[in-house]
């Protein structure tokens, strides 16, 4: 479809700038008043930019807020999702190119899981945690977020077109299946692995029901939970909070913009035409 | 020989093994463990000491259907996805049109833009909105002051509440239905609107005829998929007003969520699950029925 006239271009045009502007507004008035200080960020009418910039407010995260311990326990929580990325790794290729019987049904017990809404799992699954003694520590975080039945299913649509005779001749040269999989399988699923890494890492990061369920002590909160305390302890210090906000939601932007054009055509590739 | 055949035998279950395993106790196993204390008063004392669960029949559910809270909260879920379901697909498939318009570089460069919300913390984005929705320091009120309107209860009132809410999923899950629309929109052949040029048919009507017709799957997915999230409506409310005020907003998986982990009314909540379970598996069965009749 042609836009006909320089007119109806830029009609389109402005809406579209105007639409940006109003989906980036939230993140702008985030980061800029993260730097106010206490007084400035209540002030009316608001300041656009910080008269006096100030770094206060991410000093107070770190010095007097637990946000350093929240940091590490979140890179926890994503170094095992990664584990978990290679589990379903593991297990999309068992489905794309190993012939075993029942394995129609394995894979339909599979897909049937992205079914099961979560807020009908959540009640049991916890009591399933507690009676493991798994509440109130990081393996409870981590468990029930391992697998995505979703991820294994991606995967094994990409296994599939990987050939046969590949995998065959390495066997023929005596490699292990381990060592297949390892040094030939995971080098040829570089391109949807990679996609993969980053939605998970974004994923972790961003996690927060089953941290919030499981974690009693502060000890073993997430970035997201310690932000939520955050708030609910400082309801006015809006500073603070956006300076806490901003710590969160940066990082995954800048990572976001980095790779988003492996991540924009990964969908296309997923195929929902 | 021998040995090698069994290894040839157990591979795959190498391979699918740890991942089946933790699918069936994370995933199946809470199924069976949900439908069984749905039907006991199971609570923190049965947490302790199973001997004090009792079985109780279906009492949980008439009890529910009594819980002026949870008829709230189901009202509500309602409401969400009244309004937010159509204000989604519609401004996700109005912003995939639009960046189809546009040159190539400024398609990818808003594609992102609009994408962005997406991939954020629900949790820094409550807290974000929480301050723009702020009644007197807020900056939406402050914008809407320039312009000599008053002040508006954002979060105070539960009506508006509840649209507040709205307006700001609908910011933060569009990226993902706009992409969708935009990969139908680009799989279109351009031949169609070539033949319809020769026609001579207007904008509207390649719209209508082509653009439209043409897109039945992708929106048939992106209103499914959304009408399931609606229903699991949970997060937002959650963080930003804790279902307030007076239940305004409180939804049915918050309700849940409330049940079990606030009173620790595992039974109860559990059947309140299963209530939600059932209704977004008649939503899912009523939209492909409607499809299919529309098909044939």
């Amino acid at each position: 479809m042609e836009l006909k006239n320089r007119f109806e271009r830029s009609i389109v045009n402005t809406l579209l700038f105007m639409g940006g502007l109003l989906v980036s507004l939230p993140f702008v008035w985030m980061i800029l008043s993260s730097f106010k200080n206490e007084r400035e960020v209540l002030s009316i009418p608001p300041t656009l930019f910080p008269n006096e910039p100030t770094f206060e407010h991410y000093i107070n995260l770190f010095q007097n807020l637990n946000f350093d311990i929240y940091l590490v326990n979140t890179f926890i929580i994503v170094f095992f999702s990664m584990v978990g990325l290679l589990l379903n790794t593991m297990a999309g290729y068992g489905f794309g190119k190993f012939q075993f019987r029942g394995k129609e049904i394995w894979f339909a017990t599979v897909l049937l899981t992205m079914m099961i809404p979560g807020q009908v799992t959540m009640i049991p699954t916890y009591l399933i945690l507690n009676e493991a003694g798994l509440t109130n520590s990081m393996a409870g975080i981590v468990l029930p977020g391992l697998i995505a039945a979703f991820n294994i299913f991606l995967i094994r649509q990409f296994m599939v077109t990987i050939p046969d005779d590949l995998i065959e001749a390495a066997r023929l040269d005596g490699a292990g299946e381990f060592y297949i999989f390892f040094k030939l399988i995971i080098p040829l699923a570089k391109p949807i692995l990679a996609v993969q890494i980053i939605l998970t890492f974004i994923g972790a990061w961003n996690s927060f029901l089953w941290p919030l369920i499981i974690a009693n002590d502060e000890s073993l909160y997430t970035l997201s939970v310690g932000l939520a305390l955050l708030q609910d302890q400082n309801v006015t210090n809006y500073g603070l909070q956006m300076a806490g906000s901003t710590f969160m939601v940066v990082p995954v932007l800048i990572i976001f913009i980095i790779f988003q054009k492996h991540i924009v055509e990964g969908f296309n590739v997923s195929g929902i035409k | 020989m021998e040995v090698n055949r069994f290894k040839a035998k157990i591979t795959p279950y190498l391979f699918i093994g740890p991942a089946v395993i933790l699918l069936l106790i994370f995933s199946f196993l809470p199924i069976l463990v949900s439908l069984a204390i749905s039907f006991t008063d199971m609570n923190l004392s049965g947490l302790a000491n199973w001997s004090q669960i009792n079985f109780i029949g279906f009492d949980n559910f008439i009890t529910l259907f009594k819980d002026e809270v949870f008829l709230k909260s189901m009202r509500n879920t309602f409401f969400y996805v009244i309004i937010g379901v159509p204000a989604a697909v519609i401004s996700s498939f109005v912003i995939a049109l639009l960046l189809k318009f546009v040159s190539d570089w400024m398609s990818s460069a808003f594609r992102v833009v609009y994408y962005l919300p997406s991939v954020t913390n629900i949790v820094a984005i409550a807290v974000v909105w929480g301050f723009l929705y702020n009644q007197e320091y807020g900056l939406f009120n402050y914008l809407l002051s320039l312009f000599e309107i008053n002040a508006i209860p954002w979060l105070e009132d539960p009506l508006i509440a509840k649209l507040s809410l709205i307006l700001l999923t609908v910011w933060k899950s569009n990226g993902v239905s706009m992409l969708i629309f935009l990969a139908a929109l680009q799989s279109i052949p351009k031949m169609y609107y070539e033949a319809a040029d020769i026609d001579g048919a207007n904008r509207w009507q390649k719209l209508c005829r082509i653009t439209l017709p043409s897109m039945r799957f992708a929106t048939f997915f992106v209103t499914v998929t959304t009408v399931i999230g609606w229903l699991q409506f949970f997060e937002e409310p959650f963080v930003m007003t804790e279902g307030g005020p007076l239940n305004g907003t409180n939804s049915m998986a918050l309700f849940i969520y409330q049940e079990g982990f606030q009173y620790s009314e595992f039974g109860y909540g559990a059947a309140a699950s299963f209530i939600l379970f059932i209704i977004i598996i008649l939503a899912t069965v009523v939209q492909f029925i409607l499809r299919k009749s529309d098909e044939n």
